[in-house]
């Protein structure tokens, strides 16, 4: 955990060379929001993040384990950092982590109960949902933090390596694959 | 054909969030940081008759009681800085506070007993703010008494700016001190709010 708040502070601050946070300039105390904040302003986003790259079921469990990360973290933060780049760079290594945990998960038991929630009362959109799993990992990350975090292109190759046009090709590709979807269902129904 | 705009709404109508759901997140992560020692600072509310006052707390006690007046979220961007960012929103760690202050304000108690975490005032202001409760209940006491109890009689102003920046008002009773010539003097809730504790106290 330790290693990985060092990482990520590192990560951050190289992104910024050189810029001086103007409160710091002002001979100001430094200081940042209180993290009930940041809880404020960025769990919904967060949420919806979790959800879309790992279904409902598992979303909860990413958001707590990102949260708790990040308050863990926080004082370390930078105070001009981008905060919901942050954030989402945690909830992408802790989604990671929770999806290699139900790998190892499904491989012995195939008496295991499935994602209950799966069948549970949120059933809006349901298509998408489904058309949204069955994407390839990155090209659902990728959607996800540019369309529903609203991070551009740039932080998304942060996050997911790789150049930043290989983030907007697979957040393309994650697109029209969704709209292929849509557009069988029309067809059907 | 579906635009990039319809998607994003698709998505965002996909994974929608309620106000409850996030709530009860919230609540999970206030357990799990204070099992783990990350809260350094649980905050919340409490309305009483002189305004709605921020409690603050840290894990050694009571650190902080606001006034309105001097705005909240300003306290906690202070105490984000001056103590710690990880700051949420937690009504449990401060149940005992909010309940003896309830009691203070129906007439029920007249001392409190808190833990408290005098960590935002330091030198001869703590010494001043920790004799503020020999002033009794209902009592009153000039600036230069209050001088004399902290052992240095004529740092009378060095007490006003002490109370002055009392972090803990009405548990640390600064509203008790009062000027020689019997006047109220000033009061860093305001002296309405002043005259109203003192009013209170005197109703007994």
């Amino acid at each position: 955990m330790a290693a990985c708040a060092v990482f990520l502070h590192v990560i951050i601050t190289r992104r910024r060379p050189g810029q001086l946070n103007p409160r710091t300039v002002a001979g100001q105390m430094p200081s940042k929001p209180p993290f009930e904040v940041v809880v404020e302003v960025h769990g919904a986003t967060v949420l919806r993040v979790c959800r879309a790259v790992l279904g409902r079921a598992e979303a909860d469990d990413a958001w707590s384990e990102t949260f708790v990360s990040a308050m863990r973290a926080y004082p370390a933060l930078p105070d001009d950092a981008n905060v919901e780049a942050w954030l989402v760079t945690i909830a992408h290594r802790r989604a990671i982590d929770v999806a290699r945990a139900r790998a190892r998960r499904a491989v012995p038991t195939d008496t295991f109960d499935d994602a209950p929630d799966r069948h549970g009362p949120v059933e809006r959109d349901d298509d998408l949902v489904a058309a949204l799993a069955a994407l390839p990992d990155k090209q659902r990350q990728a959607v996800a933090y540019h369309y529903l975090a609203g991070l551009p292109y740039a932080e998304v190759a942060e996050i997911l390596g790789g150049t930043t046009d290989a983030a907007r090709r697979a957040a393309a590709d994650g697109i029209a694959a969704l709209r292929r979807a849509q557009r069988q269902r029309g067809a059907t129904t | 054909m579906k635009t990039d705009a319809d998607i994003t709404n698709d998505l965002q109508r996909a994974t929608e969030v309620r106000g409850d759901e996030l709530r009860a997140l919230h609540d999970r992560l206030v357990g799990t940081a204070d099992a783990a020692h990350l809260l350094d600072v649980a905050y919340r509310t409490v309305d009483t008759p002189v305004g709605s006052l921020l409690l603050a707390a840290t894990e050694e006690g009571l650190v902080r009681v606001a006034y309105a007046s001097e705005d909240h979220e300003r306290v906690l961007e202070s105490l984000s800085a001056r103590i710690s960012p990880r700051i949420l929103h937690d009504p449990s760690r401060l149940d005992a506070a909010a309940r003896e202050l309830d009691e203070y304000f129906t007439g029920r108690r007249t001392t409190f007993d808190l833990a408290l975490d005098l960590q935002l005032s330091t030198g001869f202001r703590s010494i001043v703010l920790r004799h503020l409760t020999d002033v009794g209940y209902g009592q009153r006491a000039s600036y230069g008494t209050v001088a004399r109890l902290a052992g240095r009689p004529k740092a009378v102003r060095a007490v006003g700016s002490a109370c002055a920046t009392n972090p803990l008002p009405i548990v640390l009773p600064c509203h008790r001190v009062v000027r020689s010539d019997g006047s109220l003097g000033g009061y860093l809730g305001g002296v309405a709010a002043k005259t109203t504790l003192l009013e209170l106290e005197a109703a007994r």
